[in-house]
């Protein structure tokens, strides 16, 4: 019988300070076992259990893209005890990761519509690779307009800067990337909060356009109102929730919101099913 | 006991009438035999719902802090270990005397449920009581036992059965016991040999299923988060291993030490039937023969631990 | 349907002799009262105890359980490596459990026994395991077990059941597995099928007079959102102290908790029981906890077994009606009464 518990093997191939607070790192990992790596097959918006022998685990999600081969990478925050323990490892450490988990972002029905990625903060991991994935060349015809609002407190704690700078150089996707604010003379981007750039920028819905929304809860919670705004549906909002999680399969029963597990039901809903559920995230 | 029901319910009806408080905290009939559970009654037409017999074991200082309203007052039927532990609650800073309105009920003591549950083969389907009497009844046979006989261990060698703070009493006081030798259970444990007392301790808790009823049913562990719940750092292995276990209940005992007023809701809680207070028993002897202190009886007095004192015994210290 | 009778004088003889296939559950007294426990070679079942403290579900899935280890120590080759522990799946049989339990048994495998995912624990315990069930002739004032969908002489989940006629056993085998058990046990004496039938069904009748019953017909037809935010809870969890008692003494209540162990160079993750009715189930390392407050915790447990669960698998609640949590509960908070609310409510 498959155990669904034993992780796969994978080494440290590089870690990368994603913020300039320090507080997040960008982990990059290689299979120890190259079969693996196919048995890890996922798709953009799964999430997977980073698991530190002795230490514990940590459901986050892919930062990589399925269109990405020989190494998956998670960009993770430092806030509790496996966190912490993970950002004093270094490259070359043997650890493991469980996965891939959960459910998607849902590719087939995105397929020929408009979408409206929307980020905040750290949230905007399962984003980078639903955007890897959609740009690819392979798959870039599948979608019409892309459309990305991204904000964080200050031009250092937006991730992977470096892409966003040169998506924001391509023609075949609308970067809207916000600060909070900034005292950098030189930034040429939006500054404001999340909300009021989607607000301002993000293309108003008709039925071919749906929003992916990630975030901290009071991003989504002001995003939603403005979302209504442009005329978007319950259906066409799709959200990522996160809740305390152990098992990451469905089994060890903290993380429904009613009856619907995070881990496993999820963590992708439309704000539709969540409304239709206690909000208990 | 059962006689002061009449006047509790009075009273409380009166106060909510009159809006003197907001609430009354105070027990109401369980659903089965041997049964009672505490309850918030707002309404004068609910309290008939309250009763008061000698199923009533728990604490119900532990109900006040959670409800307190931001303005007036509550009010608690309150034993005298229940009093005991809301003067505790005041010095400790957890409740203020004018937000409570305490209706003392003087008490002869509380049953030991599972002392009468061994009395009987099948399950008990009925238990009246009628004074000192107790009619108990089982699908096999009938039983009358004096209350007396039955009492809890801490009810046994209660030395404040009568409440010591109070805003009205609900009967007349009870005559309160003395005691040859309050503390021969303890004795008994310090008497034994240093392998014979860890394997007592050991047999103790061997049945600990760590569901921290006898922590949560207690007064004093009021705690925003438990020692054995913080996670970093984690001080305390989760699982079932022994050391943990006993780790739990070791520094428990220790965080209740001069607090301890032995009400005895820990054992009352414990599903598993451990007696909890073999571990705090110790405590309060040490209290009261280093210290000449008994918990909960003096509101203007701090705790031995929490203060300094030049003639603080210090033989202890080797 | 095969019936054998056991002369109560041959059981322990039959039981000793089965130890040589298998390894024994089965209810043992100790101080603390009633428990179903492996049982050492000299130690025999106390098949007429009442109904024990906590449930089997531990002979399938212990409070605490090992799952996998690593060495951390580098000079050790697949260090870092977590691996499964071994296990012990070699035949074991539970006898005396009672019949309510065996159904709970099947509702905990719709968990871990899915389309999607099978726990390997749990899943190889129970292929590994024999139930033989006893049929209750005197159901104890907290049992509703034939309100759940069992009761006192249920057969489901059990690979044997017997009756207790005093001087004897009357099992009826219903599986090949109970068959295997008999024969290990040399329980061979075959009774009359119709006449045994007949002597179940007037002990099932006669215990299940004295049951009380609990409603849960509306249960499946009320919206999630309407029992969730119903007025009543404040007052279902006043009493409430948040131990894990319910969770923990049910014999359907599944969840876990996964903790990390070192001691030395080596690495151990393990499983233990949590409980809904702790804040930590929740608690999100940024602080935020989705049912930080005592009364969302109280309805969470509620909700799971009697809404949640009846929405998700349709087969009912997910409680069996032992009565357990009724009688563990320090503050008497009873499942009875909390169901026939909710069966009963109507939103405004």
């Amino acid at each position: 019988m498959e155990n669904p518990y034993v992780p796969y093997p994978v080494r440290i191939d590089d870690i990368e300070v994603a913020t300039e607070d320090k507080s997040l790192k960008t982990f990059t990992f290689v299979f120890q076992n190259p079969a693996d790596e196919e048995k890890f097959a996922y798709k953009a918006g799964q999430f997977a259990e980073l698991s530190i022998p002795g230490v514990g685990e940590i459901p986050i999600g892919i930062a990589s893209s399925p269109v990405e081969k020989g190494f998956v990478k998670f960009t993770v925050f430092r806030t509790g005890m496996v966190t912490t323990h993970l950002h004093n490892m270094k490259k070359g450490d043997i650890m493991g990761i469980r996965g891939p988990l959960g459910n998607w972002y849902p590719w087939e029905k995105l397929e020929n519509k408009n979408v409206v990625i929307i980020g905040g903060g750290f949230a905007f991991t399962t984003l980078r690779s639903s955007i890897v994935y959609m740009l690819d060349p392979a798959n870039r015809s599948r979608f019409k307009n892309i459309d990305v609002v991204y904000g964080a407190r200050s031009p250092g704690m937006l991730l992977y800067r470096e892409e966003l700078f040169d998506w924001e150089k391509r023609d075949d996707i609308n970067m809207h990337i916000t600060v909070d604010g900034t005292d950098d003379p030189e930034w040429q981007y939006h500054t404001g909060f999340v909300p009021q750039v989607v607000e301002k920028n993000a293309p108003p819905a008709d039925e071919d356009t749906y929003a992916i929304v990630c975030g901290p809860p009071i991003m989504i919670k002001f995003t939603q109102p403005a979302l209504t705004k442009l005329g978007y549906q319950e259906h066409q909002i799709i959200m990522s929730l996160e809740n305390r999680m152990k098992c990451g399969i469905g089994m060890c029963g903290r993380c429904n919101i009613g009856k619907e597990l995070v881990c496993k039901d999820g963590p992708v809903f439309t704000l539709e099913q969540i409304n239709q559920t206690p909000k208990e995230y | 006991m059962d006689t002061c029901i009449e006047k509790i319910r009075t009273i409380c009806a009166d106060l909510l009438a009159k809006g003197k408080v907001q609430k009354v905290i105070g027990f109401a009939e369980g659903s089965i035999p041997m049964a009672s559970r505490p309850i918030a009654v707002t309404s004068k037409e609910d309290v008939a719902k309250l009763v008061f017999n000698a199923t009533c074991g728990l604490n119900l200082a532990n109900y006040v802090s959670d409800v307190l309203p931001k303005e007036g007052k509550i009010a608690v039927t309150a034993k005298g270990c229940d009093s005991r532990n809301l003067v505790t609650h005041m010095v400790e800073n957890q409740v203020s005397r004018d937000q409570l309105y305490i209706i003392g009920v003087p008490c002869t003591g509380m049953v030991d449920k599972r002392k009468i549950a061994a009395l009987f083969e099948d399950e008990i389907t009925d238990f009246i009581e009628d004074g000192d009497t107790l009619t108990i009844v089982s699908p096999q046979k009938k039983e009358k036992v004096s209350k007396k006989d039955v009492l809890r261990h801490n009810c046994r060698v209660c030395t404040h059965r009568n409440p010591v703070v109070f805003d009205v009493m609900a009967a007349e006081p009870v005559e309160e016991q003395s005691l040859d030798q309050p503390f021969a259970d303890v004795d008994h444990i310090a008497a034994m040999d240093p392998a014979a007392r860890w394997a007592h301790f050991q047999e103790l808790t061997k049945n600990c299923i760590r569901c921290y009823a006898c922590r949560n049913a207690c007064p004093l562990c009021y705690c925003p988060t438990c020692f054995v719940d913080e996670s970093s750092p984690q001080w305390v292995g989760k699982g079932q291993d022994k050391t943990d276990i006993n780790t739990f209940h070791f520094l428990r005992a220790f965080h209740c030490a001069g607090r301890c007023t032995d009400c005895g809701a820990c054992v009352e809680a414990c599903p598993m039937g451990i007696n909890v207070r073999d571990f705090t028993r110790k405590l309060n002897k040490d209290a009261l023969e280093l210290f000449g202190w008994e918990a909960g009886l003096d509101m203007e007095k701090r705790p031995p631990l929490d203060v300094y004192s030049p003639d603080d015994p210090n033989d202890f210290i080797k | 349907m095969n019936f054998i009778t056991i002369d109560k004088k041959d059981w322990t003889t039959g039981i000793d002799k089965s130890r040589e296939t298998y390894q024994v559950f089965g209810p043992v007294q100790d101080e603390n009262g009633c428990q179903i426990k492996p049982l050492a070679p000299d130690v025999h079942p106390l098949m007429d105890a009442g109904v024990t403290v906590m449930s089997p579900k531990s002979v399938l899935f212990p409070q605490t359980q090992k799952m996998l280890t690593a060495t951390l120590d580098a000079s050790i080759e697949d260090h870092h490596v977590m691996k499964p522990v071994k296990k012990d799946d070699t035949p074991r049989v539970v006898l005396g459990i009672r019949p309510y339990d065996a159904r709970a048994i099947l509702l905990v495998k719709l968990n871990f026994d899915n389309p999607d995912y099978q726990d390997p624990y749990w899943c190889e315990a129970y292929a590994a395991t024999t139930f033989v069930g006893l049929g209750v002739n005197h159901p104890g004032p907290c049992d509703f077990s034939t309100s759940t969908g069992c009761g006192p002489f249920s057969e489901e989940g059990l690979d044997v059941l017997m009756a207790d006629l005093d001087d004897r056993y009357l099992a009826k085998i219903l599986t090949e597995k109970g068959e295997t058990w008999a024969g290990a046990c040399g329980f061979d004496t075959r009774a009359d099928a119709a006449e045994s039938q007949s002597l179940f069904d007037i002990l099932r009748k006669e215990a299940e007079k004295n049951i009380t019953s609990v409603d849960t017909d509306q249960l499946s037809e009320k919206s999630i959102l309407d029992l969730y935010e119903a007025p009543f809870w404040d007052d279902v969890a006043f009493s409430c102290i948040n131990c894990g008692t319910c969770t923990f003494v049910c014999p359907t209540c599944w969840c876990f908790d996964i903790q990390d162990e070192t001691k030395h160079k080596t690495a151990v993750r393990f499983r233990n029981w949590d409980t809904c009715m702790s804040p930590l189930f929740t608690h999100h390392a940024s602080g935020h906890n989705p049912r930080g407050s005592k009364v969302q915790r109280v309805r969470q447990r509620f909700m799971h077994k009697l809404k949640y669960f009846v929405d998700k698998y349709d087969q009912g609640i997910m409680c069996v009606g032992c009565g357990r949590c009724v009688a563990s509960c320090p503050v008497n908070i009873d499942i009875r009464e909390v169901c026939t609310i909710m069966n009963n409510y109507e939103s405004k």
